[in-house]
C-alpha cells in the first residue's frame, strides 16, 4: 500500500475487504473524493483550456468559435519548432545531469552511510536549499557567475584568466546549471527511496557468487533502482519542460522556452494562442512520460 | 493572468512600469507586495466615490489621500499592466469611472465607445495645459513627433463621436496627467567615450555589453531609433511601420543578436537596474526612475541625451461613458483639482512632467523648479516627494530643461496597425 501511495498511482480498485457494503460500492465511495478533486482542479481546467484553444480573439476579448487557426499558427511557425527544440535540449541535458548526480548522491546515502539517523541527517542537509524559494536560489547565481562576479573576479585575481569569462552568465550554460541545481533533489529522493528498499541479502548473494563491486552495481542495484530513476525522471522532465523563469532569468532573456512563449502570449492577452500552445506542450510531455513508463514499468517493479 | 494591485503606492513611482508593462505574475507580486499597506481609507460619511483604474503611473496613494482631504472625494485606485488595462477598459466599462491610460491605449479603446469625451469649457485649467497635448508642438516652431502623439488622439468632433478629430475641438478624450522622455542609460565610467547617438549601442566596442528591453511595443521603437540613427532605413512613421519596415528592423535585430551584440533583454524595471549596477551592460534602454535607482547605489549612471531625440510616453485621465449626474460633476471637479498644481508638483518631483506646468510651479520651491524643470544646477539637496535625497546640491538633470527634453521627442509610444505581425516577428527575434 505504501508503495502505491508514494508513486502517486492511487487506483480505485484497491479497496480493502469490506464487511458491510458490497465491494463495488465501497470501491466507488473510496474513489469519489479523489475523483471530485481531480475533476474540479485538473480535468475541468484542462477541458477549458482545450475549448479555449479553438476560440477567436483580439485585444479586447475572446470569442467562442471553432477555429484551428491557433494550432496552425503555432505548429506552422519555425519559432515554435525552434523553441521546442531548445526546451528539449535543456530538458535532456538537465535530465542526464540530474540523473547521474542524483543517483550517486542517493547511492552514497543508501550504501555508504551506516546509521539510519545519519542517513536522515544527511538527507535533510540535501533539502536545506529548499528552505528558500527557487527564484532566490536561481537569482543567487547571478552575482556568482556575472562578469564581475565571484567566479570571474577570483579567477582573475589568481591570474588564471586575463579577461572575465563571458559565457558563465546569460548563456545556455547558466540555464542548465541553474536547472540542475534546482531539480537534482527531485531525482535524489525517489532513487534514495528505492535504494533503501533493496533487500541487502541480494547484494550479499551477488558477492557470494563472486561478483565484484561494479558487477553488483550494474547487475543488481541499477536494475532495482530503475523505478526510482523513472519517477525522478518524470519529475525533472515535466518541471523543466514547463519552466519559464529559470530560462528567462539565467539566459538574460536571450533564450526562449515553450512556457516563456506562452507567458508572452498571455501578457499580450492572446489566451487562445497560449491555450493551443499549452495543449501541444501537454501532449508532448504526456508522450515523454509515456515513453518513460514504457521503458520502466513502475507498478510492476515496485 | 492580470496582475492587479489595489491602490498601489509605487515608491517614487519606480514600480510604475514594472507594474504595468510586464504583466509577469512574479513581478506583479513583488511590486504588489509593497502595496499591501496602501489600501485607501474608506470614508463612510462621503457618498462620492470614483473608481480609477489604469496603468498605475499616477495611481499614487498620496494623490488619493490629498484628493480626499481637498475635495472629499474618495478615489479607489486599481493598477494593471497596459495590455490588461486596454482589455478591461473595453470589456468591463462599468467597472471603472475614470480610466488612467496611456495615449496609445486610448487609440485602441476610445473608438469602442466605452468612454465619453470631456467638455473643455468645464476644464478650468484647459488653457494651462502644455500645447504638446493640444497641437503636438511644445513651442510654435517644434516639429510634431512620430508615433501615437497625444494630440492625434486627444480630441473628438462631438460629444457622441468616436472618431478622433484632426484639430483641437471642444471635446477632449484624455486629460494628460504624466509623461516623460526616454532615452538610453549609460555607465559613464565604463563606456570610455562620448555617447551621442542611438547608433552607439551597436558599436562593436560594446559587443556583449548592451541590452534592450523585451517589451515588444516599446522595444521596437528603441530598435527603430537605432536603425534610423545608423542610417539603415528611413521610416515614414516609426510608430506605424509597414510590414516591410518591421521585417527589416527585426532582421537587423536578429543579426545583431546572433553576432553577440546584446548581453541580455530585460523585461522588468529591476532587471534593468541590476544589469547596469553589476556592470553586465554599459549601455542599454532604460527608464528614468531606473537610472535614479542605479545612482542611489552610488554607481555612476547617466540618462544620456542623444542627438536623434527621445522616445516619449504619456498618459491621461478619461471618463467612462456611464458617468452622469453628481458623479460626472465630481469627476470634473477631480480633474480640475488634478490640474490645479499640487499633483503636478508631486509628479514633477518624481522626475516626470505634469500637464499644467504653470500651476505646478506655484507648489514647488524655486530650487526644485530650477532643477527639475529648468535644468539648472541644484542649490540644495533635491528630495523625492517622500523626502528621500535624490540628488545632492550641484547636480544637474540629465538632458537639461523641460523644453530641451520634451522639445526633442522623436516619437511617441504607439500602437501599430500591424501590431500582431510585429509581435510575432519580435518573438522570432527573442527565439532566434
Amino acid at each position: 500500500m505504501t508503495a502505491v501511495t508514494t508513486s502517486g498511482e492511487m487506483k480505485a480498485g484497491k479497496a480493502p475487504r469490506s464487511l458491510v457494503a458490497p465491494r463495488w460500492l465501497t470501491a466507488y465511495l473510496q474513489a469519489t473524493p479523489l475523483l471530485l478533486i481531480l475533476g474540479f482542479f485538473f480535468i475541468l481546467p484542462i477541458l477549458m483550456i482545450i475549448v479555449v484553444s479553438f476560440w477567436d480573439y483580439d485585444f479586447a476579448g475572446l470569442y467562442p468559435d471553432f477555429l484551428t487557426m491557433n494550432y496552425t499558427d503555432t505548429l506552422g511557425s519555425w519559432v515554435t519548432w525552434k523553441t521546442y527544440l531548445n526546451t528539449l535540449k535543456f530538458t535532456v541535458l538537465t535530465w542526464a545531469l540530474t540523473l547521474v548526480i542524483g543517483f550517486w548522491v542517493a547511492y552514497f546515502l543508501a550504501f555508504h552511510i551506516r546509521t539510519t539517523t545519519m542517513q536522515m541527517v544527511l538527507f535533510l542537509v540535501c533539502t536545506v536549499p529548499f528552505f528558500t524559494s527557487n527564484i532566490i536560489r536561481m537569482i543567487s547565481w547571478i552575482p556568482v557567475l556575472g562578469r564581475n562576479g565571484l567566479v570571474n573576479s577570483a579567477l582573475i585575481k589568481l591570474g588564471v584568466i586575463p579577461e572575465p569569462i563571458e559565457w558563465l552568465l546569460y548563456s545556455d550554460f547558466a540555464v542548465v546549471l541553474a536547472l540542475v541545481h534546482l531539480n537534482t533533489l527531485f531525482m535524489v529522493t525517489p532513487i534514495f527511496n528505492t535504494l533503501m528498499r533493496i533487500d541487502r541479502s541480494l547484494i550479499e548473494a551477488a558477492r557470494d557468487c563472486g561478483a565484484n563491486g561494479w558487477q553488483i552495481l550494474w547487475n543488481v542495484i541499477l536494475p532495482l533502482a530503475k523505478p526510482g530513476m523513472a519517477i525522478g525522471s518524470i519529475f525533472v522532465v515535466t518541471l523543466v519542460m514547463a519552466d519559464f523563469s529559470t530560462v528567462q532569468v539565467m539566459s538574460g532573456g536571450q533564450s526562449a522556452s515553450v512556457a516563456l512563449m506562452m507567458k508572452n502570449q498571455m501578457s499580450l492577452l492572446q489566451y487562445p494562442a497560449a491555450a493551443a500552445n499549452a495543449v501541444v506542450l501537454l501532449v508532448v510531455v504526456l508522450l515523454m512520460v509515456a515513453a518513460i513508463l514504457r521503458i520502466v514499468d513502475i507498478r510492476k517493479e515496485l | 493572468m492580470t496582475t492587479e494591485t489595489k491602490s498601489a503606492t509605487p515608491a517614487k513611482g519606480i514600480s510604475r512600469r514594472s507594474l504595468l508593462k510586464t504583466g509577469a505574475a512574479a513581478v506583479g507580486a513583488i511590486a504588489g507586495s509593497g502595496a499591501i499597506t496602501g489600501f485607501p481609507t474608506i470614508w463612510a460619511q462621503n457618498p462620492i466615490t470614483l473608481r480609477q483604474f489604469g496603468t498605475g503611473v499616477s495611481n499614487i496613494n498620496a494623490i488619493a489621500e490629498k484628493c480626499k482631504e481637498d475635495l472629499g472625494i474618495t478615489l479607489e485606485m486599481t493598477a494593471t499592466d497596459s495590455d490588461a488595462a486596454a482589455q478591461r477598459a473595453v470589456t468591463q466599462p462599468d467597472s471603472y469611472d475614470i480610466a488612467d491610460i496611456e495615449y496609445w491605449i486610448a487609440k485602441k479603446v476610445f473608438p469602442t465607445g466605452v468612454m465619453q469625451p470631456m467638455d473643455v469649457s468645464k476644464i478650468k485649467y484647459y488653457d494651462k495645459i502644455v500645447p504638446l497635448f493640444i497641437n503636438g508642438k511644445l513651442k510654435p516652431d517644434s516639429v510634431v513627433a512620430q508615433g501615437t502623439a497625444p494630440h492625434t488622439v486627444g480630441f473628438v468632433d462631438a460629444q457622441d463621436s468616436k472618431a478622433f478629430a484632426k484639430e483641437p475641438t471642444q471635446w477632449m478624450t484624455l486629460i494628460p496627467t504624466i509623461y516623460n522622455a526616454d532615452t538610453l542609460g549609460i555607465r559613464p565610467d565604463l563606456v570610455g567615450r562620448e555617447i551621442s547617438t542611438w547608433a552607439d549601442i551597436m558599436d562593436p566596442a560594446f559587443k556583449g555589453k548592451t541590452a534592450i528591453l523585451n517589451i515588444p511595443s516599446i522595444g521596437i521603437m528603441d530598435a527603430a531609433m537605432i536603425m534610423e540613427a545608423m542610417g539603415n532605413i528611413k521610416y515614414a512613421d516609426k510608430g506605424n511601420m509597414t510590414k516591410d519596415e518591421i521585417d527589416r528592423t527585426i532582421d537587423f535585430l536578429i543579426k545583431a543578436k546572433q553576432d553577440g551584440q546584446f548581453r541580455a533583454f530585460w523585461k522588468s524595471f529591476d532587471e534593468s537596474v541590476n544589469l547596469m549596477a553589476s556592470g553586465e551592460v554599459v549601455i542599454q534602454s532604460m527608464w528614468s526612475p531606473a537610472v535614479a535607482a542605479v545612482r542611489s547605489k552610488g554607481i555612476a549612471c547617466k540618462y544620456q541625451p542623444l542627438k536623434e531625440g527621445y522616445r516619449a510616453w504619456g498618459g491621461g485621465l478619461g471618463l467612462a461613458a456611464h458617468l452622469q449626474g453628481a458623479q460626472l460633476d465630481a469627476a470634473y471637479e477631480y480633474i480640475n483639482w488634478y490640474l490645479s498644481g499640487w499633483v503636478g508638483a508631486y509628479l514633477n518631483r518624481q522626475g516626470y512632467y505634469s500637464a499644467a506646468m504653470e500651476t505646478a510651479k506655484a507648489h514647488m520651491s524655486e530650487d526644485e523648479w530650477g532643477f527639475w524643470v529648468e535644468g539648472k544646477p541644484a542649490k540644495g539637496d533635491i528630495l523625492s516627494p517622500e523626502g528621500k535625497v535624490m540628488e545632492k546640491a550641484g547636480a544637474v538633470r540629465d538632458g537639461g530643461s523641460f523644453e530641451e527634453r520634451m522639445g526633442k521627442v522623436a516619437c511617441w509610444n504607439s500602437v501599430m496597425d500591424e501590431d500582431r505581425y510585429m509581435v510575432r516577428r519580435w518573438n522570432e527575434f527573442i527565439a532566434a
